[in-house]
């Protein structure tokens, strides 16, 4: 869907026009479901956390100033109650990755040659994304896949922008180790 | 600078949101294994960014979960605006009832005291 279209379908949602709502939920959905799973890992919480950020976005589209895409909007928003869901597991259960913990490398030698196909490479890049804690994995899905600001990441996650660029820096590297390791750094994960 | 020290900025600068000092730049430029590092920063925000257009499918029934629960707040915002306009309307025939009953007892106390004094 293009965004005028976008922007149309919002107005009438804002003056009450359910159909309009349903159109943008159609149009949307999978997307919001795809970064919710990004976030939690969970495909239960995902669909959990999909609908309760359409409700919210449904009884707060008044609020919508339309500065922004919908989607973008949207992301927000799901970003927004998967920090929420993920905060209310954590008190049920212990993250077991420490932050500075380097993971095993438990994979066989890679051929740099099949690294250079792209299913091959996203595969990596979705499993080097699970494998990080799902503090650092927040911001740096919602910073390098979904291009929001830091200051709206910050806001969402309920953390100041200075945790966020840190937390991006550090998952930052960790990815880089894990997917494109340096000369030395592989002996590192190996360990 | 030594190459630890632009290892460590490498994944706050590869965006070129935060800039880089002219003296890690210099590094940079004359240090191929840094140059190496930069590299695989740059494919790693790609690959990221490549993920964008990685939809996943959710399970069958999940948009019509959605649009129920979307429904039913609906459903409960008619009520409520229902509810809040009855009760308009009942605060309005109450206040009209009450001005024609004081506009009925000015009018009876003028015409009692005409024929008083008649």
């Amino acid at each position: 869907m293009v965004p005028a279209d976008q922007g149309l379908l919002v107005a009438a949602a804002k003056s009450g026009d359910r159909q309009a709502f349903d159109e943008l939920v159609r149009a949307t959905y999978t997307d919001m479901y795809t970064l919710a799973y990004r976030l939690t890992g969970d495909e239960e919480d995902a669909r959990d956390v999909t609908q309760e950020a359409y409700l919210r976005a449904y009884k707060g589209l008044r609020r919508f100033r339309g500065d922004a895409r919908f989607s973008t909007w949207m992301y927000r928003i799901t970003a927004n109650c998967a920090s929420t869901a993920l905060s209310k597991r954590s008190r049920d259960r212990h993250d077991p990755l420490d932050e500075e913990a380097v993971v095993a490398d438990e994979r066989p030698e890679v051929d740099p040659e099949a690294m250079a196909d792209a299913e091959l490479l996203r595969d990596r890049v979705n499993a080097a994304l699970e494998e990080l804690p799902e503090r650092l994995r927040a911001v740096v899905v919602l910073r390098d896949v979904y291009d929001l600001p830091h200051q709206a990441i910050a806001d969402e996650l309920g953390i100041s922008e200075a945790a966020a660029k840190v937390r991006l820096h550090r998952a930052r590297r960790r990815l880089r180790q894990r997917l494109f390791p340096m000369q030395g750094e592989e002996a590192a994960h190996a360990v | 600078m030594r190459c630890e020290d632009v290892s460590r900025a490498l994944p706050q600068i590869v965006d070129g949101v935060a800039p880089a000092e002219l003296a890690l730049r210099r590094h940079v430029e004359s240090c191929l294994r840094c140059q190496a590092e930069l590299v695989q920063y740059r494919k790693l925000l790609r690959s990221l960014h490549e993920l964008r257009t990685d939809v996943l499918e959710p399970a069958p029934g999940l948009l019509a979960d959605i649009l129920a629960k979307v429904e039913e707040a609906g459903e409960r915002r008619a009520l409520r605006s229902l509810l809040s306009g009855r009760r308009v309307a009942y605060a309005g025939a109450i206040a009209a009832a009450t001005a024609a009953g004081a506009a009925g007892a000015v009018i009876w106390a003028t015409r009692h005291r005409r024929l008083r004094a008649a």
